[in-house]
């Protein structure tokens, strides 16, 4: 009998309160902390993939195409172009790439410099690239330009998220 | 646990006399409603703070949606209330909040005016009140043009043309509270800063001093 655990009617009125207390105040912040922390559990807009056009346009000579993507911000919904050169090699295989120079982010274009036949060229230093995007050893770029994710439905060709592209450099 | 970490604040702080000083004090028995019911008058102030808590935190948990402008205001209200988790109960919590305090308020003003506590030696405390009783409608006024729909629109004109009203300063005021010379994008910049920064200085400001007044004098005794 004695070994038992009075508690006092202060310690009880205590921890009556505060468990009263903590309730009232979890229940009006768990409201504004599931509100504030909602964009990290939205599932990530993966984006649709847009169509570009039919993928017999497409041979070995880098083509230029322009689409425009719906991005939704939120309540800001915009659209924007982008720009990608697609090649289509011997085996059917189709590589969209980004004309973002990965040195500095200008515009590289194809052909850019009548010096460097075949290769993109970026006006801003000089940066290069092979037909497969891979950036040339000696010039600025140190990665290669970035691709587009692909996917060819019903004979059309569909672009996606851009992603790095894993070929390593080469020299010129 | 925390007893230890409390003790470790405390032995280099001496917290434990704020403390005393801050909530532990005695409840007299006239403004207990244990004692009698009636007493139960007593607690709108009380309640008008933990009104005042709510109000902070969720508007500035919808700040971090919401933009002042009139091109998206209407919606990132409508995104922030229909997207987002919870958006209905945190921007119902400051909508439904922004009327309750306003009554709270009002109870808590005639319960200090039917018991006389107004009178010396508590009337700054008085004019005090009075005080955050204007900055109190401050916040409703401007915080209802910000979901910028019709409703909040039209209110707002309604109050400038009241404003507009007072001899000679009338027209001075209403273009003050406009920005311009209509109820635009420049009215809705200028009600978001006073109605998130400037309103709510003044209030934590004036509630200090309600405050550190009423620990100074004491609750007034019985009718």
């Amino acid at each position: 009998m004695s070994e038992k655990q009075e508690i006092s009617r202060r310690t009880f009125l205590n921890y009556a309160l505060m468990g009263t207390g903590g309730f009232l105040a979890a229940g009006m912040i768990t409201p504004m902390i599931r509100f504030a922390i909602d964009p990290m559990l939205k599932a990530a807009g993966g984006g649709d993939k847009v169509a570009v056009g039919s993928v017999d346009e497409f041979g070995p000579e880098p083509k230029s195409v322009s689409f425009k993507v719906h991005t939704k911000d939120g309540w800001y919904e915009t659209e924007s172009t982008l720009t990608a050169w697609i090649t289509k090699d011997a085996n059917g295989e189709i590589l969209a790439l980004s004309p973002i120079c990965k040195h500095l982010g200008c515009t590289v274009n194809w052909n850019g410099s009548p010096d460097f036949p075949n290769e993109y060229f970026c006006p801003c230093h000089f940066g290069r690239y092979s037909a497969k995007g891979e950036h040339i050893l000696g010039t600025p770029p140190m990665a290669s330009l970035d691709e587009y994710e692909t996917e060819v439905k019903d004979g059309k060709l569909y672009l996606g998220q851009i992603k790095p592209n894993p070929r390593p450099g080469v020299s010129g | 646990m925390i007893q230890k970490m409390y003790d470790w604040v405390d032995e280099r702080l001496n917290i434990t006399p704020m403390w005393r000083d801050l909530a532990d004090h005695e409840v007299p028995e006239h403004v207990n409603p244990a004692h009698h019911f009636s007493a139960f008058v007593y607690c709108f102030g009380g309640l008008t703070f933990f009104i005042t808590v709510i109000q902070i935190l969720s508007g500035m948990f919808l700040t971090m949606y919401y933009v002042p402008d009139i091109i998206n205001a209407y919606e990132s209200v409508n995104y922030l209330q229909n997207q987002v988790a919870f958006g209905t109960i945190v921007r119902g919590m400051h909508h439904w909040g922004a009327s309750l305090v306003i009554v709270m308020m009002f109870l808590h003003t005639l319960r200090v005016f039917f018991t006389g506590s107004y009178k010396k030696p508590r009337e700054m405390n008085w004019v005090v009140g009075m005080l955050i009783f204007f900055v109190m409608l401050g916040l409703g006024f401007t915080g209802y043009l910000l979901p910028w729909d019709n409703k909040a629109y039209f209110a707002t004109k309604v109050g400038m043309q009241i404003a507009d009203t007072v001899p000679i300063i009338g027209p001075y005021a209403k273009t003050l509270l406009q920005g311009g010379s209509i109820v635009g994008a420049q009215t809705l910049a200028r009600f978001f800063a006073i109605h998130v920064f400037f309103l709510p200085a003044a209030l934590l400001a004036l509630l200090g001093g309600h405050f550190i007044m009423i620990r100074a004098q004491g609750i007034s005794g019985p009718l």
